[in-house]
């Protein structure tokens, strides 16, 4: 079912037009209705999962600006073509919050205007670069160092008697990646929250733009270093789908494998994390020892913990044999063995339970408003998963059993994932036992100029989005990167409200979101 | 004669409390780390942290006044006064006499109001945030364990600390139930008072959780080491106090050498089975949410008021 496109079609008739044959289906619409557009697809029920804006003026055109819209399995662009001189657009705030961080960074970066949009800060750029620095344009000359300038950061105030501020970060007291959280809080009690991020730009977006089509593979894997499998299978899909390439059926088989543990390893160190910031040390150590196996696995049979560069345009670089399997195999009994116990633990530890329970609670009603994804928007009710409605084979025969809670607090974020590690248990064990014979990569063909290619993929966070575009000369025009982070983080800043400050750690380390995939 | 043998005593206990408080902490540090199933760094890892602090830089804040500067040598000094008069390993201190319990208190009560000054003096989120959450459970605390103390001194007929841990030792093994309700209430307010799970985390690196780390976010070298050991030295105390005035048994009364010597031998046994007991309450639950404390601090008061009445009641 096409709903999104026939909404599209029932009120602007026959004035737009898909763009060719991409996938997904594109349509371009002239400028001054791209915000009725979104309206429209807002009124059938669609997400936002991206907006952001490309510059063609070397293709001799101006600006484009992009949105991508879901509504379950479907996934559908709207385009509109921007003039060079003053590259401006009707912001979609009103109809979709996530624009909101969106257009400040296409702002920032491409210099594009979203009108009417109510905050004109930067978001990702910094204060001390300047006004028209704009990293992101054709223009721009990314080997030049940077003249600082002096700015201030205007952040929200929140006044009245008692009310008082407590900032935290970039650098934080334990290790993790930066960024800075400013609470306004009444006694304890949190009134608001405002992140700030940008810490960790690193201009990857650039960067693509520099690189040959195989060697940004390498780039898409290190995005955000514990999602590698999930973000370069993501570019990768994205790419064979420009080039039509046809990945040999038992890669696709090793790609699902590759995800699954990637998934599993990162849930079982997520879980022990969460309960480490209640104080509950125990499963912090057990969960990480389980991790850790993995891990050690990963690298005796893959040639890498985190299985980094195994996902290749084509098909992977490793297969696995029949010790591989056994060892596989062997393994999963002894996971299965003791993450049922310390799920035991975790459900008859009442103190724990209190901490979890209630705490951080994301309405559904909100997640659906932020257009949240991943296993955040599974625990506020939200049946948004990739391998469900979007399954690259083996997802598609094999049947993904995705949980969905209600409740949307820590607890149900915990337990989405402890929920999903005993599926992805059972996903590996379909795989290793039906793994079809045959090749583990073809070669791919050469990216035909002038062509766009898109691919979204379930990572352990939540869907992770690549988009890209082939410039005239089959180089990397642009290459957007959609990390489940982008949407999710806004969704934090609305879980803690009203929450007591102590309580963040636990909240923020229930979305556990990233901040490099985030930055980029 | 008499009294050079009860300085050297006292002398000598004082030097005991400094120099084994750090291997009490290390010693709860190894059981946790093996309830948790990992391989431990071993008893002597805090006096390698204090080494470690002792020969680092210290550096402070522009705006810190003398309080800040003040506080560590404050909160390390009242440790080892505290630590020198209470009971240990001999009645016949030379100081046991001033040992008045509520004098204890009050001691441990200025280092915490100084420790709460200095953590507001840098004028940072973090000090103001950690003072204002001590005070709060200090608020909760302080009745509790004087009600606890109470019932012990209403037992020993007297507030000394000798006086009772003499009456006690001497008295025969018998259960009153009054010295059990305060017992349970003094062991709640130790694990508030020194900040172990379920009231704070001693180990925690969230900044926005903690509660006595909060306060000494911005110590540096030689300060940060006076407050940690004056911390260690405080934790020995309360649990030492605990078995002064709980299981007094066996601290020696008169002043040989081998009364001394089994003293500090059955003091080390009674340590270790408190650090495994505190161990086991600290790995099984998880930290309570802030506002909980009420009620546990709570039950501790009550359970303390109990302790009390039950005096007045059954004995």
């Amino acid at each position: 079912m096409k709903r999104l496109e026939t909404a599209l079609k029932a009120v602007f008739g026959d004035d737009i037009k898909p763009d060719g044959h991409r996938e997904p289906v594109t349509f371009t619409v002239p400028v001054a209705m791209f915000a009725e557009a979104a309206r429209t697809l807002k009124e059938s029920y669609a997400f936002l999962c991206a907006e952001w804006t490309t510059d063609d003026t070397n293709s001799g055109r101006g600006y484009g600006i992009y949105a991508c819209f879901r509504h379950s399995n479907e996934y559908l662009i709207v385009k509109s073509e921007l003039s060079a001189d003053s590259p401006e657009f009707p912001s979609l705030v009103k109809y979709f919050v996530p624009a909101y961080r969106f257009e400040r960074q296409i702002r920032s970066l491409m210099g594009v205007t979203p009108v009417g949009h109510p905050d004109d800060r930067p978001w990702i750029k910094f204060e001390d670069w300047p006004e028209d620095a704009w990293p992101l344009r054709k223009s721009f000359d990314a080997s030049k160092r940077m003249v600082r300038s002096d700015g201030e950061y205007a952040w929200l105030r929140a006044e009245g008697e008692g009310v008082y501020e407590i900032p935290v970060g970039p650098v934080h007291a334990g290790i993790i990646e930066p960024g800075h959280f400013r609470f306004q809080a009444v006694g304890e009690t949190i009134v608001n929250l405002e992140e700030r991020l940008g810490y960790v730009h690193k201009g990857i977006e650039k960067r693509f733009e520099a690189m040959t089509w195989e060697e940004a593979v390498r780039l898409a894997g290190r995005v955000s270093g514990d999602t590698t499998v999930a973000h370069s299978l993501a570019y990768c899909m994205a790419l064979e789908s420009m080039t039509h390439c046809h990945v040999p059926v038992r890669a696709q088989w090793l790609r699902a494998l590759f995800l699954e543990r990637e998934r599993i390893a990162n849930h079982l160190g997520d879980i022990g994390a969460i309960c480490n910031d209640a104080a509950f040390a125990f499963m912090l150590y057990q969960c990480s020892r389980l991790k850790e196996a993995m891990l050690a696995t990963n690298h005796r049979l893959f040639g890498h913990r985190f299985m980094m560069d195994k996902v290749i345009p084509g098909g992977v670089t490793v297969d696995i044999d029949l010790t591989a399997k056994i060892e596989m195999l062997s393994e999963l009994d002894f996971l299965d063995r003791d993450f049922h116990r310390l799920v035991r633990i975790y459900e008859e530890s009442s103190s724990l339970e209190d901490r979890v329970r209630g705490t951080g609670i994301l309405t559904s009603e909100l997640a659906r408003e932020l257009c949240t994804v991943g296993v955040v928007a599974r625990a506020s009710g939200l049946n948004v998963d990739c391998r469900v409605h979007n399954p690259f084979p083996p997802y598609d025969s094999i049947g993904v059993d995705s949980p969905v809670l209600v409740a949307g607090d820590v607890h149900a974020r915990v337990w989405v994932r402890v929920v999903e590690i005993r599926a992805s248990m059972s996903i590996m064990r379909t795989i290793l036992a039906k793994i079809p014979v045959g090749p583990i990569a073809v070669e791919c063909g050469a990216v035909s100029p002038d062509t766009t290619g898109f691919a979204a993929v379930e990572g352990w966070r939540g869907e992770i989005i690549y988009w890209l575009q082939c410039g005239q000369k089959g180089e990397i025009n642009r290459c957007m990167v959609r990390d489940p982070s982008s949407v999710n983080w806004l969704a934090l800043e609305q879980a803690i409200k009203g929450n007591i400050v102590p309580d963040f750690p636990i909240c923020n380390k229930s979305f556990n979101q990233s901040y490099s995939g985030h930055d980029l | 004669m008499k009294a050079l043998t009860l300085i050297f005593i006292e002398i000598l206990q004082a030097i005991v409390v400094i120099a084994l408080a750090p291997a009490f902490a290390g010693w709860v540090d190894v059981l946790k780390c093996w309830t948790q199933g990992r391989t431990s760094a071993g008893v002597m890892q805090p006096y390698r942290n204090i080494a470690k602090l002792f020969v680092k830089d210290v550096v402070i804040a522009d705006n810190a006044s003398w309080i800040f500067r003040f506080t560590p040598y404050l909160v390390f000094g009242s440790a080892v006064v505290v630590g020198s008069v209470v009971p240990i390993i001999s009645m016949n201190l030379f100081l046991a006499p001033s040992a008045d319990i509520i004098v204890v208190i009050a001691i441990f009560a200025t280092a915490r109001f100084f420790m709460a000054l200095a953590g507001m003096d840098i004028g940072t989120a973090f000090g103001g945030m950690g003072a204002s959450r001590e005070m709060m459970v200090a608020s909760l605390t302080e009745p509790a364990i004087l009600m606890a103390i109470f019932t012990v001194s209403l037992a020993g007929r007297s507030t000394s600390l000798l006086h009772i841990a003499r009456a006690f030792a001497s008295g025969a093994l018998v259960l009153r139930p009054s010295i059990v309700f305060a017992g349970i209430a003094f062991v709640l307010v130790v694990i508030a008072e020194t900040g172990r799970i379920p009231v704070d985390n001693p180990s925690t690196h969230l900044e926005l959780t903690m509660i006595h780390e909060a306060m000494i976010l911005e110590y540096s070298g030689r300060h940060l080491a006076l407050i940690e050991w004056g911390a260690m030295i405080r934790f020995f105390l309360f649990v030492t106090l605990g078995i002064a005035c709980f299981l007094p048994w066996g601290i020696a009364v008169t002043d040989n050498a081998g009364d001394i010597a089994t003293s500090v031998f059955l003091m080390v046994i009674k340590l270790g089975i408190a650090g495994a007991v505190l161990v086991l309450i600290e790995t099984g639950l998880a930290k309570m949410r802030l506002f909980r404390l009420t009620e546990f601090l709570g039950a501790a008061f009550l359970m303390a008021t109990l302790g009390v009445i039950a005096f007045f009641i059954l004995e």
